[in-house]
Formats: structure tokens, C-alpha cells, sequence
């Protein structure tokens, strides 16, 4: 929406080693309750690794892909601009500060835990949090309802459908839903031509 | 788990745990209860409640839970093992995929796949955002500062940080 850089926006120079290790590093040690939605923004809008059609798709791909989702999306940002070296340099800004941090967390926590304010702080963190996956969301679909095409909207909806309201397992969702949409994706890309 | 060693023991499970993880950690959560506080007996109940929750609210990838479990049972060389067993071969399929998606990126194909993926992502994300937005719903105050994080983040330019910054203040004070 308003602050959501263009799709033509020119695009940084490739990222060297460190820059990835510091990139990835700047986007996990703020990234309370859930790396993906800074991860865009840094990505995307920050750096401008990564245009915005580019980070939904590889965030697809890195969905479909066994493994935390994140972990996966560094692998492969830094393993194309820096092959096995630089997926090595995002994965360790990724996951090294965070690790200690979560550690050394939980040793004081367990010191604290029976102080009440503590706890509903992080009931105001985790409000927050869910708002911010939601209007991820909610941006990265904003293009599909900008270029209307209506069997992604349908897809979109049912997937979202069968997971939130329906509860259904995701493997369950996905074995139906992907060959679904795939098949919806080659007849409309046979209709265009 | 009968091993005597709790670090085989962890590197199996997480392994095993990784290769199901196919759209999240949190996808996986309910798997990792079962083999952590039922199947190991490393845990209780409590403690695995109070594990994620420190995991969540720490900055840094939700799949650190499994960095706490490792710790919990095994201290330094279980965190690390754990978290390596977790991330390890996932990142060498995904360096394998992202490669041959780059590679591919003007096939036709590669289009229609990609056709397919962009909305189920987009129906996944907003899916895992509700579910997110339930738990963290005590009461209505909190369910009104989720939409209004929402709204900041669409119809601002503010960084997201200070709706983080404002819920934990005001959590804490007890307002919301």
C-alpha cells in the first residue's frame, strides 16, 4: 500500500558475504514473534535485494520446501547472490545472536517467572506479533486484487479457509489444494497465451 | 526414546521432526510436543508452554524452540545439535531447489508453479496471522491492538517495532 516500493524500483548491487551476515542479522535480532514480516521489509524495501514479486515468490518457494521457512529463505537469498558461501553468511546472521539470546532468555526468565507483569507483557507482544503477520499477509495479496485474477482469489481464500476456520492439517490442504491450483495456474497461463 | 545418549536422541527426532516442517516450525509444533513431553518424557507440560512462549516473544525464527528443548535436556551441546538436526538438511534441499528455481526462472513451468504457489502462500500467511491473533486475543483490548497493528502497518510508514514496543508497554502496564 502506501509505503510498499514499486515492482520497477531499481535494485541494489549483489550482496557480498558480509553484507548478507550483517543484512540477515539486522532483520532477526528485532524480529520479535516471527522473522517474515521484517524480513520484507529489510529485504525488500531497505536493501533492495529482492524486488517485492520476487520475496512473494521465494517465500512460496521456501513454504513449500521442508524446514522452517525463514532458515530456507536465507539459504536461498544468499546462496544466489554468494553460492554455498554466502548461504552459510545468511543462515549464521540468521540463526547464531538469536540462539545465545533465546538461551540466555530462558535462564532469566526462569528466575522470573513468577512476576506478573512480565507475563503480560509478552501477551502484548504476542498481540502485536499476530498483527503484524497479518498485514504481511495482507500486503503481499494486495497485487492479486490490483491484476484481478479470480482462481488465485479462489485459491487464496480456500487455502486460507481450510487452515483458519476448518482446521485442517496442512498436508491435507496441500495435496489437494496444490494440484488444484496448479492445474487452475496452467489453464490460465495457456488462456494468456 | 530408549538411547542412553540424549544427544543421538535429540539428532533423530529433530531431524525426522524437519523433514515434516513443510510450511513452518509452527506447523510442526504439535510433533515436537508429542515427541518431546510424551514419547522423550524431557518435558511437561508447563515447561513446553512456558519454552514457546519464551521462544516466541525472543527476537530471532520461531524454530529456536527447538534451540530451548535441546538446551533443556542437554545443555550447550544439546542446542546446538538440536538446532543443527532441525536446520541442516532442510538447507541443503533448499540451496539444491533455489538453485534450479533461479536457474529455471524463465520456463514455462516454472510460471505456472509459481501461479499456483503465490496464492496458497498468501491464503497460508493470512491463515497462520488469525490463528496468531486467537492466541494472543485474552481479551478484547488485545484483539483491538492486533487490528490496529494491522492498520499502522498498511496506512503508515511506521516501523513495525513501535507497535512491538507499544504492545509489550502496555501489556505490561496491564492496559491491554
Amino acid at each position: 500500500m502506501i509505503d510498499s516500493s514499486p515492482s520497477d524500483a531499481p535494485l541494489s548491487p549483489p550482496p557480498g558475504l558480509a553484507q548478507l551476515f550483517v543484512g540477515f542479522l539486522s532483520v532477526t535480532v528485532i524480529a520479535f514473534g516471527g522473522v517474515l514480516p521484517i524480513a520484507r521489509r529489510a529485504l525488500v524495501d531497505r536493501y533492495r535485494w529482492i524486488s517485492p514479486d520476487e520475496f512473494t515468490e521465494l517465500i512460496g518457494l521456501a513454504q513449500f520446501l521442508p524446514g522452517p521457512n525463514i532458515v530456507n529463505l536465507a539459504i536461498v537469498v544468499g546462496g544466489r547472490f554468494r553460492g554455498p558461501a554466502g548461504a552459510v553468511a545468511a543462515f549464521l546472521g540468521l540463526v547464531l545472536a538469536p540462539a545465545v539470546g533465546v538461551v540466555l532468555a530462558s535462564i532469566a526468565f526462569s528466575h522470573y517467572a513468577d512476576v506478573r507483569a512480565i507475563s503480560d507483557m509478552l501477551a502484548g507482544l504476542a498481540a502485536a506479533a499476530a498483527g503484524l503477520v497479518i498485514a504481511m499477509g495482507l500486503r503481499m495479496g494486495e497485487p492479486m486484487l490490483r491484476r484481478p485474477r479470480v482462481h488465485s482469489i479462489v485459491v487464496a481464500l480456500a487455502a486460507f479457509i481450510a487452515i483458519a476456520v476448518l482446521g485442517l492439517s496442512l498436508p491435507v490442504v496441500m495435496l489437494t489444494l496444490g494440484p488444484v491450483s496448479v492445474g487452475l495456474s496452467w489453464w490460465a497461463e495457456r488462456r494468456a497465451g | 526414546m530408549n538411547d542412553s545418549n540424549p544427544l543421538f536422541a535429540l539428532a533423530i527426532q529433530f531431524l525426522a521432526i524437519s523433514i515434516f516442517a513443510v510450511g513452518g516450525a509452527n506447523v510442526v509444533l504439535p510433533e515436537i510436543h508429542r515427541q518431546v513431553v510424551d514419547v522423550a518424557g524431557w518435558m511437561n507440560d508447563v515447561q513446553f508452554a512456558q519454552t514457546f512462549a519464551i521462544a516466541q516473544a525472543a527476537p530471532g525464527p520461531n524454530m529456536l524452540v527447538v534451540t530451548l528443548i535441546g538446551w533443556h535436556v542437554a545443555g550447550i551441546w544439546g542446542a546446538i545439535v538440536a538446532t543443527l538436526a532441525m536446520t541442516g538438511p532442510t538447507c541443503v534441499i533448499a540451496y539444491v531447489v533455489g538453485g534450479i528455481w533461479h536457474r529455471f526462472r524463465a520456463a514455462r513451468w516454472r510460471r505456472v508453479v509459481q501461479g499456483a504457489l503465490v496464492p496458497l502462500t498468501i491464503g497460508l500467511i493470512l491463515a497462520s496471522g488469525l490463528i496468531l491473533a486467537e492466541g494472543a486475543a485474552r481479551s478484547y483490548p488485545t484483539a483491538a491492538y492486533t487490528l490496529l497493528t494491522v492498520a499502522v502497518l498498511l496506512f503508515t510508514r511506521l516501523s513495525p517495532l513501535w507497535m512491538l514496543a507499544g504492545g509489550a508497554v502496555l501489556g505490561a502496564a496491564g492496559l491491554i
